[in-house]
């Protein structure tokens, strides 16, 4: 097996999955290094939602882009990612979320996405089984959901039909930057060698990015999330507490899937998301708020997976400023799932010298050189002891 | 770390019940949690109201006499306990146990724990296991003991374990006639085994042949080294097709199943409570990792079947073990050094048996690698045999089961995989011809049992 490839990919979330197959594809010698196994944290164990609106603006070509790609994933990858085009819905229950989700549903239409907007009995009408009065409501038809469980795999397995190798369970311990390339060494496989790198390890590409004298104020995080027994099969579209504190859609078979915020900081061997038991406990509070027919519902499971958080919400996509052939994809800060497979085609565009479909600089990692301002999103979906880190 | 909260054991069996015991004496009050409304455990549940009048019919008059006994004893222990039966533990997280009482979450915090959970039957998925009618043989017991019901009127017991005859002998002593027996373990093997048995338990040898003794007495039909093929039914289980050792097939036909082979350790808590785990060759299952004592942690110990499978004597021998040794560990004189040496032995010989008796009554494994495609592995998720094949030849990488759960979701309802963990170990290990202490053991993940969303309203904190 030779150890000299064109492109050496770090992380096997589904941000470095799609930029090892769009390479594979394009004829380069790909070598994927996972740490765990593929998909294994947040790429795996994330809501599964495919949403389009309440994007920040600048992420809308990347985001339709990749919905794009969604919507054709089986011709894409050649099976099946249990894509659901179900619609999503965002609620608003005061004065000031309904503001924001008019606000949010005026930019997703200026970005060409369609938004119906439900006030009053027809809140009612379509989701009888939410307390509250004065709702407001937007749904996105084009929106959809996926199985996050089983979709990194299978663009692991279509890369490697396309020739790119895969090596998991292969932790890199060192990166040695030579005069044309990069030389990765692991505890169990000889040294690998290739003019380019691409930085995709999530929660833990801060290290690489300080090594390479650019860092980011990275850090890592998981929302929780958990699922009850099956239930009649009742709602179709995901339904989102514009607020935050609620999450929610029902599978075909009949489970019902909540997530909500505060988001959670990963444990501090910064391998697995640490649930601890009161962000369960609270987020069970809020659906059973929200959704009293949901009290006497039980929660079979509970879970969550690593990922990057930037304190603007925005990932780092493209070219390093400090490195040439370093690459750096990572960051999804929550959003990361939908985006995946328009940040591996245009990453791989790049690496292969050609011109990306979509304007990659607002995810520049350069603009880390002076402080960002973080998102009010970030603010809102983080408890202060997170946010002050 | 504060040393005046008192020790805390989950589960009230024999092995939780000695420990109370032996730290009641100590001087402690220590809290126990018990899932269920009452003492016992399984295999020595309590009889319900009903059943306790037939106490002497269904255990004869001696072990009826030595029960109530043992029954008030533990009554008077636990009167000197902080009782909370009805509790369930639903996760650990650094030194706080997480539960639901009476519908209601409460977070409490302990220094010394001694986990007790005990073991449920060892599962082999079976063509057509899921269909009504069909037990499991510690299901059958429960039937009785609790609910002072039969599974069925025309039973079969089937499967390689020693509850097999157990079950039976009660089901017997209580009226039940129409039972046939179909032991699935080769009496070869019993005999090599019974050497073994003989040297480390004489005494737990002998009862097994006086159940065998019993049944014969009542002319209860007893298969030997068959091979279980199906359970047969429409709307549910109406035979059991088994293949005889000779290769020929034969129908029984029935209204109810129980089967089983052996036990499983309940393990989730512990995991949880950060014990380490071991793959044990012999019993071909993975056991938390203990010392002598049963300490498995700074904070922690482990009692009774759900650390290793020994029986009740040896559970309870075990849970008096973890006490003296709790006790010790927090500065005081051990009471009786030849005793803790005496109990070490005693438990460590009990499990030897087991070990021996593991060989009498084998785990079938190779079952699952000839499972038929559609049979069910996982009930809660319905996930099939074939379906789990094609998710470990489809992985990318090295098959392991967890990666195979999140595939394929077998394991992720809500028994958590307790009862289809063992079959998704076998055929993973079979399908990608592994062995299978290669491929892994499913992870445990809080909560280890449903809750209620409205639990979450009364838990003293605020979001």
């Amino acid at each position: 097996m030779s150890s000299n490839f064109d492109v050496i990919i770090i992380g096997g979330g589904l941000f470095g999955s799609f930029t090892g197959l769009f390479l594979a594809r394009s004829g380069k010698r790909v070598a994927l290094l996972e740490r765990g196994l593929v998909g294994a944290q947040s790429s795996g164990a994330n809501f599964g939602g495919l949403r389009l609106q309440g994007r920040s603006p600048e992420q809308y070509p990347l985001s339709l882009m990749a919905q794009g790609h969604w919507e054709n994933f089986d011709g894409l990858i050649g099976e099946g990612c249990e894509y659901d085009r179900n619609g999503m819905v965002y609620f608003a229950s005061s004065e000031a979320s309904r503001d924001r989700l008019l606000k949010y549903a005026s930019s997703s239409r200026a970005c060409g996405l369609e938004i119906e907007i439900w006030e009053g009995d027809e809140v009612r009408r379509q989701l009888p089984w939410l307390t509250g009065s004065g709702l407001t409501a937007s749904y996105s038809p084009r929106c959809a959901v996926a199985n996050p469980r089983i979709t990194t795999p299978a663009v692991v397995r279509a890369m490697t039909r396309a020739g790119g190798q895969l090596f998991e369970g292969t932790e890199v311990v060192g990166i040695d930057q030579g005069q044309t390339s990069f030389t990765v060494s692991t505890p169990n496989r000889p040294p690998m060698t290739a003019p380019v790198l691409v930085n995709a390890a999530g929660g833990w590409a801060g290290t690489i990015c300080e090594q390479f004298g650019e860092p980011v104020p990275l850090f890592s995080a998981g929302p929780p999330q958990f699922v009850t027994e099956p239930m009649p099969y009742v709602l179709k579209p995901s339904v989102y507490a514009i607020e935050g504190d609620m999450i929610i859609r029902q599978t075909s078979r009949g489970n019902f899937i909540f997530a909500g915020y505060p988001r959670t900081l990963a444990n501090d061997d910064g391998r697995h998301t640490f649930v601890p038991p009161q962000k369960t406990l609270n987020g069970m509070r809020a659906v059973g708020t929200h959704v009293p027919g949901f009290r006497n519902a039980e929660v079979i499971r509970v879970w969550s997976g690593v990922e990057g958080y930037l304190p603007d919400m925005l990932p780092a996509i493209g070219a390093s400023q400090t490195t040439a052939g370093l690459y750096h994809a990572f960051g999804g800060s929550g959003g990361g799932f939908q985006i995946a497979p328009a940040v591996g085609e245009c990453l791989a565009l790049e690496i292969c010298g050609k011109k990306a479909p979509v304007d990659l600089s607002p995810y520049s990692i350069g603009r880390f050189r002076s402080s960002v301002e973080a998102s009010d999103k970030l603010m809102r979906e983080f408890d202060p002891a997170s946010s002050s880190r | 770390m504060n040393s005046a909260l008192p020790p805390v054991i989950i589960g009230a069996g024999p092995a939780g019940l000695a420990c109370a015991k032996a730290l009641v004496e100590a001087g402690l009050r220590p809290i126990v949690f018990e899932e269920t409304s009452r003492p016992g455990g399984q295999g020595t549940r309590r009889l319900s109201a009903a059943m306790s009048s037939e106490a002497i019919r269904f255990m004869g008059r001696r072990a009826a006499a030595a029960t109530a006994a043992r029954e008030a004893d533990e009554d008077r222990v636990l009167a000197a306990c902080d009782w909370r039966p009805g509790t369930l533990v639903w996760g650990i997280f650094g030194n706080h146990l997480e539960i639901v009482r009476e519908g209601r979450h409460d977070s409490i915090p302990y220094n010394q724990l001694v986990i007790a959970t005990g073991a449920t039957d060892r599962i082999m998925a079976l063509p057509g296991w899921t269909l009504p009618g069909v037990f499991s043989l510690g299901g059958a017991q429960v039937a009785l003991k609790n609910h002072t019901s039969f599974i069925g009127k025309r039973i079969v017991m089937a499967g390689a374990s020693p509850l097999l005859y157990l079950a039976a002998a009660q089901y017997v002593r209580m009226g039940a006639r129409d039972i046939t027996i179909v032991d699935t373990a080769r009496p070869a093997g019993k005999r090599r085994a019974a050497f073994g048995m003989a040297m480390t338990s004489p005494k737990t040898l002998l009862e097994g042949l006086q159940l065998l003794l019993e049944l014969r007495r009542h002319r209860i039909r007893r298969i030997n080294g068959a091979t279980l093929v199906r359970a047969v039914g429409a709307e549910r289980v109406e035979a059991l097709d088994i293949r005889h050792p000779d290769g020929t097939l034969e129908t029984i036909s029935c209204d109810a199943l129980a089967f089983g082979y052996g036990l499983r350790p309940e393990t989730q808590l512990a995991e949880l409570a950060g014990a380490d785990f071991r793959f044990d060759e012999t019993l071909r299952n993975w056991f938390p990792l203990v010392d002598a004592d049963g300490r498995a942690g700074p904070r922690l110990w482990l009692a009774g079947d759900s650390s290793l499978t020994g029986g009740r004597v040896a559970a309870a021998q075990s849970g008096r073990l973890a006490a003296l040794s709790m006790i010790a560990s927090q500065g005081s004189e051990v009471s009786d050094a030849a005793e803790v040496r005496s109990l070490r032995g005693s438990v460590a010989r009990l499990r030897r048996f087991q070990a021996h008796m593991a060989g009498a009554f084998p785990w079938p494994h190779e079952a699952a690698g000839d499972l038929p495609a559609d049979t069910i592995v996982c009930r809660c998720e319905r996930v099939t045999a074939g379906e789990i094949r094609d998710a470990i030849r489809k992985v990318a990488g090295p098959a392991e089961v967890n990666r195979v759960k999140a595939i394929t979701r077998c394991g992720m309802g809500r028994c958590q995989g307790r009862y289809c963990g063992q079959t998704l170990q076998e055929l993973t290990a079979a399908t990608c011809e592994r062995p299978v202490a290669d491929v892994g053991r499913l992870r445990a993940q809080a909560p280890v049992r449903p809750i209620p969303i409205a639990a979450s309203d009364n838990d003293g904190h605020q979001p």
